[in-house]
């Protein structure tokens, strides 16, 4: 398309063959730069998994910390995984709140997202701005926010408290990403289903729920990655119930046993592979 | 993005049922926004009110509305407040810098493998940034894998430490909110028409012309979610000056934290969380005017 635009001005062609040298090396800048970044952006996660088959020395009696510098192959703290009944209790807590939130999140997130792509109704704006509020709210304030609530009921924090958080902080986030997709469907598909006869109960669970449940799974994912990764809403609304990162969080004055590192190379990977699985067989469906 | 709303046209298609379906939208949203409502906007009130209280932990505390909690609260942590904002306004420059031309090259060059690059910078969020954050503290250890190589060569002096200075908290930062900083950048280049730019270059603007008169200016949303999405977390965060940083590096949400988690003197945190919250809202506004978008919702 440039070639036909610029055919006219045969006199100034030379210029940019004169330029191509200097383009030579140049160009390799900035992808070197890419994959520079990417390197950086990921080296903690070597630094884990490397760190994670570890051997650490001496610990006379206490449990063992990781060492900031290599000592051997180990694959010990993989087969001795369990071994830690307080980092184990805190893994199932997040596991736990991070699938009852997301089902919570996802089933609110879902309505809601439905609702705000389908209809005009009153309130709209209001809901819009509260689902904007929470998702930019700096997590300080609304772990302090929910902390002062549950201060001021006189609730004890523990588990159900931390469900309650954690659901709440997802709710926008699947609410924004159902909606995407619903926007995205054409209303007349229902529309020709209940022309065909179906109820508006059938059309929706044949038609609208199967084109949806890309976006609700999508949702539920973001919703669980979410809440696993969350530290500082955890922190202020846990009381005596620990989670893995403040678990983790709190070990770091006494020193990391080198479990964490191998339960979170497992979680990396898994995670990984679930993101992978789920972009792939959207990208097939596409 | 603008919502399109679209014609309800199961309405038209059959307007028997209209009366039934008004009721509809309020139905499925009720349950989620009565939720919100619960634990977050009277969470909010809660803590307004709270931070207007007087008392202890041990005897409890009563509403009476003693304004001086803010002003005690802002005189107290002064220092604090102003390293907070000084850092996250470092963290952001250093970010944008840093992310820009990553989701420029990769807006514009990537072609094909686009999605595989924006998934490698997402890796980092498969491991909870907790453990991401002590994995640098490890890195950056006295004698651990980067200082101790260096020092052993002789490159750097054997009392030479990262950890616990302003450096280590900064860099911290600025790593685990790199995502936040490229993604919405990233989002702003990729719409960019390319057309634009040859047009530029066919009518004689040279490389750098073309980039600061045409993509530049139209990747301006783009840098204002990010800085957005990039300055209020790192505001906040306590994590990276507690695990990187030193007695000297403390920023307001470590005074936050320890006020509500461990001296459990409930008023001045919440009057803290307060002001912490309305000079990022007071911040952002001024920040959309000054840039004429009055459309803060879109970031």
């Amino acid at each position: 398309m440039s070639a036909i635009a610029t055919e006219p001005r045969q006199e100034i062609a030379p210029a940019p063959v004169a330029r191509r040298p200097a383009r030579r090396w140049t160009r390799f800048v900035l992808p070197s730069y890419v994959g520079a970044f990417i390197l950086y952006l990921s080296f903690p996660i070597f630094v884990i998994i490397l760190f994670s088959f570890n051997q650490t020395r001496g610990g006379f009696g206490t449990s063992p910390r990781v060492k900031t510098t290599w000592i051997g192959f180990t694959v010990d703290w993989y087969k001795r995984l369990f071994e830690l009944p307080d980092l184990t209790a805190a893994l199932r807590h997040s596991l736990t709140i991070g699938v009852l939130s997301a089902l919570a999140a996802t089933a609110l997130g879902t309505l809601l997202g439905l609702a705000l792509a389908r209809y005009r109704f009153r309130g709209r704006a209001g809901a819009d701005f509260v689902i904007f509020l929470s998702i930019s709210a700096p997590e300080i304030v609304l772990g302090a926010a929910l902390a002062s609530f549950f201060v001021a009921l006189g609730i004890s924090r523990g588990l159900s408290t931390l469900f309650l958080a954690h659901t709440m902080f997802s709710i926008a986030f699947v609410t924004v990403t159902v909606r995407a997709r619903a926007a995205g469907l054409d209303p007349a598909l229902e529309a020709a289903a209940m022309d065909l006869g179906a109820g508006p109960i059938t059309a929706f669970f044949k038609v609208t729920l199967p084109l949806l449940f890309p976006g609700i799974l999508a949702g539920f994912l973001l919703a669980f990655a979410l809440s696993m990764d969350d530290f500082v809403i955890s922190q202020f609304t846990q009381g005596p119930a620990t989670m893995f990162p403040t678990w983790v969080y709190g070990a770091t004055r006494v020193g990391i046993p080198p479990h964490v590192f191998a339960f979170a190379t497992i979680i990396f990977l898994t995670g990984a592979t679930v993101a992978m699985v789920q972009a792939l067989t959207q990208f097939r469906r596409a | 993005m603008e919502r399109h709303l679209q014609p309800d046209l199961p309405d038209v298609a059959a307007p028997e049922r209209r009366k039934k379906r008004s009721k509809a939208p309020f139905g499925l949203a009720a349950p989620a926004l009565l939720w919100l409502l619960v634990l977050f906007v009277v969470p909010m009130i809660a803590m307004l009110s709270l931070s207007l209280q007087t008392g202890n932990s041990l005897e409890g505390f009563r509403q009476t509305f003693r304004f001086a909690n803010f002003t005690d609260a802002l005189s107290q942590n002064g220092p604090f407040v102003v390293r907070s904002l000084r850092n996250a306004a470092i963290v952001t420059g250093i970010a944008l810098l840093l992310a820009y031309p990553v989701a420029y090259w990769i807006a514009f060059y990537g072609g094909r493998f686009k999605n595989v690059f924006l998934f490698l910078l997402l890796l980092p969020f498969f491991i909870s940034f907790v453990i991401r954050t002590v994995a640098w503290s490890f890195i950056l250890s006295d004698n651990g894998i980067v200082l101790g190589t260096l020092k052993n060569i002789g490159l750097l002096p054997e009392s030479y430490r990262v950890l616990g200075t302003t450096f280590a908290v900064i860099a911290g930062i600025t790593y685990n909110l790199l995502p936040f900083t490229i993604l919405p950048l990233y989002v702003s280049l990729e719409q960019i028409d390319h057309r634009l730019v040859e047009a530029a270059r066919d009518l004689y603007a040279s490389k750098t012309k073309a980039f600061t008169k045409v993509v530049l200016p139209l990747s301006m949303p783009g840098v204002f979610a990010a800085v957005l999405l990039t300055s209020i977390p790192a505001i906040g965060d306590y994590v990276n000056a507690s695990v990187l940083g030193g007695p000297g590096t403390t920023m307001i949400g470590n005074v936050i934290q320890s006020e509500f988690l461990r001296d459990r003197n409930y008023p001045e945190a919440a009057a803290l969380a307060f002001v912490l919250m309305a000079i990022m809202l007071v911040g952002a506004v001024i920040y959309a005017r000054v840039l004429g978008t009055s459309r803060i919702t879109e970031a």
